[in-house]
């Protein structure tokens, strides 16, 4: 952080020098690049542009040779499928849901952890642990030491003999991811507290503001674009979410808990809508473009951020 | 004095939050020590004589080649994106390429690209060559999903090399290589260990790739819980045992490595 402070314009600017020797200083400039662009490439672009083709055809695994150009036929069923509409609601209701909230504890812990308090190491390694745990397991473990009617330990805490999997599905779903990402939410908002400038903390303390005063008008602003990273990265990872949806509902009951993720791959695996399961993945890419322009916006501002300061 | 008694309050506060909070993964490991019946008590049963019992199951069940597939797919795939993420972020940072802020861009959108929008092309030639349930597949797949990360956090952790120190080098004589021998790679190295780190906890939890690519030969940890999801009967300690196992190698890397973690997930954009 020292070295941030001491010199902003390097961090965050490295200085394109002009480009003396032509030709040849480019691709010796270029040349360590080149390996991992390729690859990246073929391997992640190259995919999506078949996908974008497929997307046209109407392609059923179980009718193999078959695979007709029907435009945007594939487009017009999946925008008029119900399940695939009901899947989208999910999708937003999960992940705005699991983002909220996790948001929300994420913040309150980070606030908790940026007081001194004997044993705050121990603290903050059990805070970050249910993001370490795998997610499937963690999932598994929800779903059958917790939520479980007969022997789980919410009822067997709490009493009762909810059965918290299928009466209320959604909040099961949001429960574990919520408790998966609040700690990667928390390490976020730490950083940002702890990159606050103590001087104009402590200016405002002797100018007489109160701690509600100080967290409203200082610290809240000051964590603005930190909130939002968090709020924009949980929100792409948990847009992918299959995991939890796989293991704890397989998407039910009904297709209360399907996301588009689950939705596309039952359409893959279970229907073999190959041309159909295309146009839906096509569909989730613009509506993730739509998420990550925000992201890389705020990054960008971020970037900005620290070149002024 | 009051500040302190205030900072104690909290203090406290913090310690029950973080109990609670870390409550469900030590109930998975304190039923991974009990017998089935003692499991699937109600109420909870709190005191119990531990048994590696379960452990011993797990292992019986073959846990072994799930987790051996794990650790090579993991392993091979972390140190192919260091390999490739290493170069790629020094042309991004130290020394630049013309549109440095583009290609960086290009690679963290790859990165918000909905692995199921890119899948079924991957799957049809995957399948087309032959190379289902293939760990050299997975090592390839799992080192494009973690290389946009990886020259991100590299490339911050670059651009912390002092430039006066490398110019001075440069006056002195010393050529490319031995700039990057004596200079960057000692300043880079525990930015390196920890790029390195959060590649293998990506790699090692991965569960969609796997569970539609790996079957019985080259199945991946997560896979050998799949068994698990709708199991009939008492396996709920087993299930434990097996759910400890997987998660130890990534709990006690990140343990660790915690002070790192922030930035890898952050993608570097925060410290």
């Amino acid at each position: 952080m020292t070295v941030t402070v001491a010199r902003p314009d390097r961090r965050t600017q490295p200085p394109v020098r002009p480009t003396k020797g032509g030709a040849k200083d480019r691709w010796v400039r270029r040349a360590p690049l080149l390996p991992a662009l390729i690859f990246a490439i073929i391997v992640t672009q190259v995919p999506f542009l078949y996908t974008i083709y497929l997307s046209t055809t109407s392609w059923n695994a179980l009718r193999p040779g078959d695979k007709p150009f029907v435009g945007f036929d594939n487009y017009v069923t999946v925008l008029s499928d119900s399940r695939l509409r009901s899947a989208l609601v999910n999708t937003v209701v999960l992940t705005a849901g699991a983002v909220i909230f996790s948001l929300i504890l994420g913040l309150l812990f980070a606030l908790l952890l940026d007081r001194k308090f004997l044993g705050r190491g121990i603290v903050r390694t059990m805070l970050i642990t249910p993001f370490l745990v795998m997610p499937i397991a963690a999932a598994l473990l929800w779903k059958h030491a917790l939520f479980n009617p007969t022997y789980g330990l919410i009822n067997g805490v709490f009493g009762g003999s909810t059965d918290w999997v299928s009466s209320y599905p959604k909040a099961a779903v949001i429960t574990t991811l919520v408790w998966q990402w609040t700690p990667f939410m928390m390490l976020i908002l730490l950083a940002g507290l702890q990159s606050q400038s103590h001087e104009v903390l402590e200016a405002a303390k002797v100018d007489g503001a109160n701690a509600w005063q100080i967290f409203r008008r200082m610290t809240i602003p000051h964590l603005r674009q930190y909130l939002e990273l968090g709020a924009l990265l949980g929100s792409i990872y948990l847009v992918n979410t299959f995991d939890a949806i796989f293991s704890i509902t397989q998407g039910g009951p009904g297709t209360a808990t399907t996301n588009l993720p689950y939705e596309i791959y039952l359409t893959m695996f279970r229907k073999f809508e190959y041309g159909e399961a295309s146009a839906a993945g096509v569909i989730v890419v613009i509506l993730t473009i739509i998420v990550a322009t925000f992201a890389l916006r705020v990054i960008s501002s971020l970037f900005k951020m620290e070149e002024n300061r | 004095m009051r500040a302190r008694l205030h900072n104690s309050i909290w203090g406290v506060v913090a310690w029950i939050a973080g109990i609670i909070f870390v409550f469900p993964v030590i109930w998975m490991v304190l039923t991974s020590f009990k017998q089935e019946n003692v499991a699937a008590t109600n109420p909870p049963s709190w005191f119990f004589a531990p048994t590696l019992a379960q452990y011993t199951q797990v292992f019986d069940r073959n846990i072994t080649p799930f987790l051996l597939n794990s650790l090579m797919a993991s392993v091979f795939s972390t140190i192919l994106v260091v390999l490739l993420a290493t170069p790629a972020a020094y042309a991004l940072s130290l020394r630049p390429v013309a549109k440095w802020s583009d290609s960086l861009f290009f690679f963290i959108s790859t990165k918000m690209m909905p692995a199921v929008a890119a899948f079924l092309p991957v799957y049809l030639l995957v399948k087309h060559l032959g190379m289902l349930d293939n760990i050299w597949t997975m090592v390839i797949l799992y080192t494009s999903m973690n290389l946009p990360l990886a020259v991100w956090m590299m490339r911050s952790f670059l651009l912390e090399v002092p430039r006066e120190v490398l110019e001075a080098g440069e006056v002195d004589g010393a050529g490319l290589l031995t700039s990057i021998r004596k200079i960057i790679l000692p300043i880079v190295s525990p930015g390196l260990a920890a790029t390195a780190l959060i590649c293998f906890i990506f790699a090692w939890n991965e569960f969609f790739l796997a569970v539609n690519l790996t079957a019985t030969a080259s199945g991946t940890s997560p896979i050998f819980l799949v068994g698990f999801i709708s199991s009939e009967g008492a396996f709920l300690a087993r299930l434990c045992a097996a759910a400890t196992i997987v998660s130890l190698p990534v709990l006690i890397a990140g343990w660790v490595a915690q002070n790192k973690l922030v930035r890898g997930l952050s993608m570097g954009a925060v410290k």
